[in-house]
């Protein structure tokens, strides 16, 4: 006997993404799911971020990592709210998850909610948290094939950041491949390249924001 | 790893059913898209381990990969686009717009006919 479904498999999950995306149309909050390998300036982007527009903008983040509060840490250091999710092995973060962390933050008050996903450039591509769009991030240091083998990842942002570009200079590093690859999978995103680390180029980060802010979608 | 939370909401519903019919299941099948990167062996493997010690112990677990299509700007050819060389097979244009990407489906179960 065969029983036909055709049944979303991860419908829970977007269950729970619808949720969060009603909650951020309803309070009006603009929230961006941030996703990279480990390392690639998550939360240094973050960081400078929220010290140049704390001022204008009321921030908040999540924060997914495996173990430890020190991304949480350094998120309130700079001067936003800020909630710790411990996945305890998970490699991603679920729209779930998401949903009890907004309550933490009081996210109803804020005008920009990150979501910094745990460091991974495969799994959290594949789950919906109910966010306005997707920042994916890759450093100059991983490599210039990163967005051929992990197409998926790169062709759901909403906007895509070559990070550490002051590093160009010392290791081998194709750009036009990279932004070739980028565009192959996702010919309308802008690709913003720029350095956390020393503000190369964030104007152009800044900008993207704040006209999607305006408008609170990607 | 997602596939381990994949595999554990595909057993979940197909353990509903199976309580619901009376009925052991001995196959499912399960498609996804090339975004999805749903990698087979690990799937199973994650399907083994949850359904251990349940109903669905030892069922067969299928998984239906659904190449990408995408639509060629130039000459409006559709076609299941390779990302190793991605042209238009008919012209051999570079631009071309991607179709959605497959969703992760468990398409369907079978079950132990009943004596």
């Amino acid at each position: 006997m065969k029983v036909s479904l055709n049944q979303k498999i991860l419908s829970r999950n977007e269950e729970a993404a619808a949720k969060n995306r009603q909650f951020f149309a309803e309070h009006k909050v603009f929230c961006l799911n941030v996703i990279s390998s480990p390392g690639a300036g998550k939360t240094a982007l973050l960081e400078r971020t929220i010290r140049d527009l704390k001022e204008r903008y009321a921030i908040g983040v999540i924060e997914g990592d495996i173990e430890t509060d020190k991304d949480a840490r350094r998120i309130q250091a700079a001067g936003a709210r800020a909630f710790q999710i411990e996945t305890k092995g998970a490699c991603h973060l679920s729209a779930e998850q998401v949903h009890n962390a907004l309550k933490m933050i009081d996210a109803q008050t804020l005008d920009l909610v990150f979501i910094e996903n745990v460091g991974n450039l495969v799994c959290p591509s594949a789950f919906d948290l109910g966010e306005s769009g997707r920042v994916v991030i890759l450093s100059v240091p991983e490599g210039d094939d990163k967005p051929a083998k992990y197409p998926g990842t790169f062709a759901g942002a909403s906007v895509i950041v070559l990070n550490k570009i002051d590093l160009l200079p010392y290791v081998p590093f194709d750009l036009s491949r990279v932004l070739a690859d980028i565009h192959t999978v996702n010919p309308q995103s802008p690709v913003l390249q720029l350095s956390a680390a020393t503000g190369e180029g964030i104007d152009a980060w800044y900008d993207w924001l704040r006209r999607h802010l305006e408008k609170k979608q990607p | 790893m997602h596939e381990t939370v994949v595999a554990e909401n595909v057993l979940r519903t197909i353990l509903e059913h199976a309580e619901k019919l009376k009925a052991r299941p001995v196959r499912a099948v399960v498609s996804c898209g090339q975004f999805n990167a749903l990698n087979e062996e690990a799937m199973k493997f994650a399907f083994e381990t949850a359904a251990a010690g349940t109903v669905c112990q030892g069922m067969l677990l299928q998984i239906r990969q659904i190449p990408l299509r995408a639509s060629c700007r130039a000459c409006r050819t559709l076609f299941e686009l390779n990302l190793m060389t991605p042209l238009c097979p008919q012209c051999r244009s570079e631009d071309f717009d991607i179709e959605p990407d497959a969703p992760l489906l468990l398409e369907e179960i079978e079950f132990e006919d009943k004596q």
